[in-house]
């Protein structure tokens, strides 16, 4: 089971998905690079940008930064346990992310846009699933 | 090319309808459309059905059919599916079939139901208009995504909560006198600050609420509205679509929609007309922020000022130029499936002369529509023109 909106969704379909958490959570994050420098997620095969299909692993910055976030109090039933909480996205180089924000309180008066974060793997504490997650720098 | 007209338009009331059913809401409308248009369901040569979460908040796919059959039609029948743009677009596809002269005669609408399952169901079948790999499961919700724009917005032009809280009070005001509104009460801009938090900065009253209801726009040709002698004065003078990267941090600005803005500039360029030539507009408001991204979109404002157009009263019922005269998915609700449809349900009575409201435009002879599908990777925009 995903816990995503694909439940009970053949897992076989996440696979390029699941290798690029794999990787994100072994602290090997990487970003697909075309030979024009535009910066995309996996799976993927064009680049959105360019059209190229000459696609290369990059490293991911190690540090992004916060370019705007909310602080959700009414979830999805897989976060209700996690309201609530903060979901940021924060640019790196060339690609952003989309994340939850953690070590900050959900407030927000104590969050800045342009705060410095890593980023890696974390659990929801719903289901366990998991998920993309930011921590101050 | 063949010129369009609009024969005749329906809508249900919208709001609370769970002990109906789905075909039984799109009936409704599809009735009271061919009523206002005087034309034979005989004459009916496609239906173009849209609906979002029907597989999910009903456990009814394939619901073309289903409909077309509760609206006493035979004639092939597609479901679209845009997101909340998924009515939008069935009126667009409705709208070209009868241009390249295919057809003489389509139905074009929309059903959602939507309040017989708890909010949390909704707000994860909503969510699924969003990228469900790299934002859902990230906490990305539907007021979620907005609210990130919301921010960005602020940080990059300024304004506040009070910008947004006025554009409620009006999309609530507009929607008193509308009979088929959700929430005819006014707000006051107070209230809008003091509801409670959603997705910060966006609140309760930001949002739009959870509709059932059902639209439908019967859209022929001038050709065989001269032939019938239908009373049909407004024209589709003009379409566009437009299409964006689906995952809102993927977009190389947070604060704009260009899927909307290419929408617009092929659907002014069609009318032969620009934003100046506007006398009301009916625009997809999900959420207060989305006003002001949709209003900057069609060129009614430039990037940054779209944000005051309410409170300095541009966009008010009085003001230069009418926004959601109808009360707006905020005021008068959004059934998802069904809202692009009803959008230019609203704008024919207002050209017509017919809606509640149509006293804040008695000489308007241009109207414009816009909506908008996820967080705007899809939009819709059509231009109406009183032809006659």
């Amino acid at each position: 089971m995903s816990g995503s909106n694909a439940e009970g969704a053949d897992e076989a379909t996440r696979t390029g998905f699941d290798a690029w958490i794999d990787a994100l959570d072994a602290g090997e994050g990487y970003y697909l690079e075309s030979p024009c420098g535009h910066g995309s997620l996996p799976p993927r095969r064009v680049c959105p940008e360019c059209g190229s299909t000459d696609l290369t692993e990059r490293p991911l910055p190690e540090t992004g930064t916060v370019e705007t976030f909310t602080v959700v109090s009414v979830p999805t039933p897989t976060f209700a346990e996690d309201a609530p909480y903060v979901t940021a996205i924060a640019s790196f180089g060339p690609i952003r992310l989309t994340g939850v924000l953690r070590g900050v309180e959900p407030d927000d008066d104590v969050i800045d846009l342009g705060l410095d974060v890593t980023v890696g793997v974390e659990r929801r504490e719903t289901d366990d699933e998991r998920m993309v997650v930011f921590r101050p720098a | 090319m063949t010129e369009v007209r609009i024969a005749g338009v329906g809508l249900t009331r919208f709001g609370r309808h769970p002990d109906r059913t789905g075909r039984d809401l799109f009936a409704e409308a599809a009735l009271r459309a061919f009523e206002d248009a005087e034309v034979p369901r005989a004459d009916v040569e496609g239906l173009n059905y849209g609906n979002f979460i029907g597989a999910l908040a009903e456990g009814q796919g394939h619901q073309a059919p289903l409909m077309a059959e509760a609206a006493g039609l035979r004639c092939p029948a597609t479901r679209y599916e845009e997101a909340c743009a998924s009515a939008g677009v069935a009126v667009r596809e409705a709208v070209r079939t009868v241009r390249s002269g295919e057809a003489d005669v389509v139905l074009a609408g929309g059903m959602e139901r939507m309040t017989h399952v708890d909010t949390p169901t909704t707000t994860r079948g909503l969510a699924t208009a969003a990228d469900d790999l790299f934002e859902v499961r990230s906490g990305v919700t539907f007021p979620g995504a907005y609210a990130l724009m919301a921010r960005a917005y602020f940080d990059a032009f300024g304004g506040d909560r009070t910008d947004l809280a006025h554009i409620a009070s009006k999309n609530h005001a507009n929607a008193v006198d509308n009979e088929y509104a959700q929430y005819r009460r006014e707000i006051t801009v107070e209230e809008a600050l003091d509801s409670p938090p959603v997705a910060t900065p966006l609140h309760l009253f930001d949002a739009c609420p959870i509709t059932d209801g059902a639209s439908a726009v019967v859209i022929v040709s001038e050709a065989y509205a001269e032939e019938h002698g239908l009373d049909a004065p407004v024209a589709v003078t003009g379409t566009g679509q437009g299409t964006d990267r689906m995952a809102l941090g993927d977009r190389e600005s947070l604060t704009e929609t260009p899927a909307a803005r290419d929408a617009a500039t092929a659907a002014y360029e069609e009318a032969g007309i620009g934003p100046e030539d506007v006398d009301c507009a009916e625009v997809h408001d999900c959420f207060t922020i989305a006003e002001v991204l949709a209003i900057e979109s069609l060129g009614f404002a430039a990037p940054g000022e779209g944000i005051r157009a309410a409170r300095e009263g541009f966009t008010t019922a009085d003001g230069d130029l009418p926004v959601n005269l109808s009360g707006g998915l905020k005021a008068k609700g959004h059934p998802v499936g069904a809202t692009g449809a009803a959008q230019i349900a609203e704008l024919v009575r207002l050209l017509r002369g017919d809606h509640p409201n149509s006293e804040h435009v008695d000489d308007a002879t241009t109207a414009i529509a816009h909506n908008a599908g996820g967080t705007v990777a899809s939009a819709v925009v059509h231009v109406l023109e009183v032809a006659e």
